[in-house]
């Protein structure tokens, strides 16, 4: 594991509100890194993909607690964890194939291609009844610094 | 999230205002619904300039939007899609299936 410059953890309730929220702190969290606005981007959709995952289908019928974590580790790398205590997943293979959805009309089954095709790792560990951690990092390319 | 409406012409236009992810699209479905019931279009357009952030939750919009108007023999095209939606219809292929201006 590539040494820690820093990190924050933030844990909060699986409302749906919550999405905004993360997107924010991830925002905010990046800005460390000087990412592009291009980059940027990938990160809030990334964050926003899994946290609604961890809000809609780990808590479908209850609230639950949601724990990102975010890391910068060594050679510009932005690592973000998604958490939750909920339903799980039974086959992540299944789950990551593109129109693979449980989740109806309302979603389309492209989160996780999403994610994939925005990070340069993603990296899924899910136990049925206990609950899924996504783990997603992209390295922020380095830019010249105008002045200073 | 906010939807204006314009219709002229069987073009039906939805502008849409706003975060477009899940919490925002809660409701958005069935107000594409009844739109397009109300006005039975020949093409509908989802004009996305307003639109601050879009996720896979948006996808599922237009998908449902593509289906409906199927349906109806129409026709269903995207405009004014900012950088990030963009980017999020290419990752997905839907813009490869919808007109994207
Ligand atoms: N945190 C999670 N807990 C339980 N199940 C999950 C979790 N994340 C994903 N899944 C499962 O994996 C499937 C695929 O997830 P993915 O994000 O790719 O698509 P989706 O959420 O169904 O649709 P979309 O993201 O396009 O709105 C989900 O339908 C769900 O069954
Ligand atoms: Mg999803």
């Amino acid at each position: 594991m590539r040494r820690t410059e820093n990190y924050v953890k933030i844990e909060f309730l699986s409302r749906s509100s919550n999405e905004g929220f993360a997107r924010v702190a991830a925002s905010g969290f990046a800005a460390q890194l000087d990412p592009t606005l291009d980059e940027l981007g990938d990160i809030r959709t990334s964050v926003s993909e899994a946290v609604t995952n961890a809000i809609v289908h780990a808590y479908p019928d209850q609230l639950g607690r949601i724990l990102l974590k975010m890391r910068v580790a060594e050679g510009n790398i932005l690592e973000l964890t998604v958490r939750d205590w909920g339903r799980g997943i039974e086959n992540v293979e299944q789950a990551r194939q593109p129109l693979y959805t449980t989740g109806g009309a309302e979603r389309s089954g492209m989160g996780f291609t999403i994610m994939e095709s925005f990070m340069d790792r993603v990296h899924v560990k899910s136990v049925p009844g206990k609950g899924t951690t996504v783990v997603m990092r992209k390295r922020i390319a380095t830019r010249a610094k105008t002045g200073r | 999230m906010e939807v204006s409406t314009a219709c002229r012409e069987r073009t039906l236009t939805l502008t849409l205002h706003g975060e477009l992810d899940h919490h925002g699209a809660k409701g958005l479905m069935d107000k594409v619904d009844r739109e397009i019931e109300a006005a039975l279009p020949l093409q509908l357009v989802m004009d996305m300039k307003n639109v601050s952030f879009m996720d896979s939750s948006g996808i599922a919009v237009v998908m449902r939007g593509r289906q409906r108007m199927r349906e109806l023999g129409g026709t269903l095209a995207l405009v004014h899609v900012p950088t990030q939606p963009k980017k999020v219809f290419d990752a997905s292929g839907i813009s490869r299936i919808v007109t994207i201006e």
